[in-house]
């Protein structure tokens, strides 16, 4: 057979790139479940350690059992929606496609010696692709209690540190709403004065050098997804003072 | 045999892909921080490199001459997309530690080079042979530049504490110089040295 023909050229090219197809998607078909099998744990590992909970991969799951007690699918009015099944359908990816009145904002509320935490998924754009995490919030809604960030393609050594202990650690104790409860947001600033970030009011944290347009990304995601949460913030507020309130009436009884 | 012997001793020393042919020198700055990446890196080159030399040297009568560069990039792709899929399953952690760069051993040009340079002319053991032959000679460099990066770097093989603490204590400080990339530039440079030095037939006459 003439080797040099085009149409034995075509004919093989043809056959290969069938022959390819089929193997890689046999493949992939056939690890699909264990590799989601990882990443569903990770994102269990990922939201655990904003509570400061670490552990590894295959232990995750039972202290995920363990410690987040309610899953919650916050409407944009600050009403609860029973019918979903937070962690296993709503990827955040897809509701930040939809306009804001008809998404669901996922919240987990993980309960520690008795202290409760609010952790939210925040998404957002950095410099070449998605920049996503969870944030965790104290008992008062406004205190972080740890952060965790991570990323599909930020630079290596520059974007990609957002994931580095000691980026995430100056999120800690910073808060997000000011005096007059507005929602301020945490701004990753080139500009901080407070390098050593001992000022845990002034709603920033020191930035990467050279890591600008990942840090704005990261200063976004967070206020625009602390903004949805709002409503049902004030509705926990309100029914906890009410609470307080009742208790005291008790008291006085 | 001994014909045989060579193609898998020579890739080791004296035709080293990274100390004597410099390919393949961008992985070997970028993931040699840590041993565990380095050894994980190698295998899967070694896993990359039999099998495409295999199959590129299976199809060498086949493979029309005009494609056949197009060929042997979809052999090697397909294969990196296969280790990287598998080390998505059951290798989680390192898969994300090592992320592009497994999709950039397609890039390195000590795979492409051999097939192109080898797999294309030789029977099936003999390509086998020089596939792992010259992935060996790959790695071995890799293990070893990670090797004093992470003592160096971080005091730590295999992410486990080497350095005693007593030393620490005398004053001894972690170099951070060494975890960046341009140490592991040096440290090649310096095993370069030590090789030539030992081994005269590399020196160029005149």
């Amino acid at each position: 057979m003439n080797r040099d023909s085009n149409v034995y050229t075509f004919t093989f090219a043809t056959l290969m790139v069938f022959v390819v197809a089929t193997v890689l998607a046999y493949t992939s078909f056939s690890l699909k479940d264990l590799q989601n099998e990882n990443v569903r744990k990770e994102k269990m590992q990922n939201i655990l350690s904003t509570v400061g909970i670490k552990t590894d991969r295959d232990g995750a799951e039972k202290l995920f059992d363990q410690y987040i007690k309610e899953q919650l699918a916050v409407q944009s009015d600050g009403s609860i929606d029973n019918s979903v099944n937070v962690f296993k359908d709503v990827k955040l990816a897809l509701e930040l496609k939809k306009s804001s009145d008809t998404q669901d904002f996922p919240l987990y509320v993980a309960e520690i010696d008795s202290e409760k935490f609010y952790i939210i998924p925040i998404r957002g754009n950095g410099l070449w692709n998605a920049i996503f995490g969870y944030i965790s919030l104290k008992e008062d809604l406004n205190t972080i209690k740890g952060v965790v960030f991570d990323h599909v393609g930020e630079t290596a050594g520059l974007g990609a540190e957002i994931t580095q202990d000691w980026f995430i650690e100056r999120f800690i104790d910073e808060k997000l709403f000011d005096a007059n409860s507005n929602l301020m947001g945490i701004t990753v600033s080139k500009t901080n004065n407070d390098p050593s970030n001992l000022d845990k009011t002034d709603h920033e944290v020191d930035a990467i050098s050279g890591a600008t347009i990942t840090g704005d990304g990261v200063t976004d995601m967070i206020k625009e997804r602390i903004t949805h949460y709002v409503p049902y913030f004030e509705f926990i507020k309100s029914s906890n003072s009410i609470a307080v309130v009742s208790n005291n009436n008790l008291n006085l009884n | 045999m001994s014909k045989n012997k060579v193609l898998l001793t020579d890739p080791l020393d004296d035709n080293n892909p990274i100390t004597v042919q410099v390919l393949g020198i961008c992985s070997a700055l970028a993931i040699t921080v840590q041993l565990k990446a380095a050894i994980v890196m190698s295998l899967s080159v070694i896993a990359v490199m039999a099998a495409s030399n295999v199959i590129i040297s299976i199809l060498r009568d086949l493979i029309p001459n005009r494609i056949r560069i197009i060929v042997q990039l979809v052999v090697v792709a397909s294969m990196v997309v296969l280790v990287d899929q598998v080390l998505r399953a059951y290798a989680y952690d390192v898969s994300k530690e090592l992320s592009i760069f497994i999709g950039l051993i397609i890039t390195n040009c000590i795979v492409m080079g051999r097939l192109e340079a080898f797999a294309l002319g030789n029977g099936v053991w003999r390509s086998f042979l020089d596939g792992v032959g010259n992935a060996f000679g790959y790695a071995w460099i890799l293990i070893l530049v990670a090797f004093f990066r992470e003592l160096l770097g971080s005091g730590k093989l295999l992410g486990i504490q080497a350095i005693p603490d007593f030393i620490y204590e005398m004053g001894y400080v972690d170099n951070g110089l060494m975890l960046l990339s341009p140490m592991a530039l040096i440290t090649v440079g310096l095993i370069i040295w030590v090789q030539r030095s030992r081994n005269r037939k590399l020196i160029e006459q005149g």
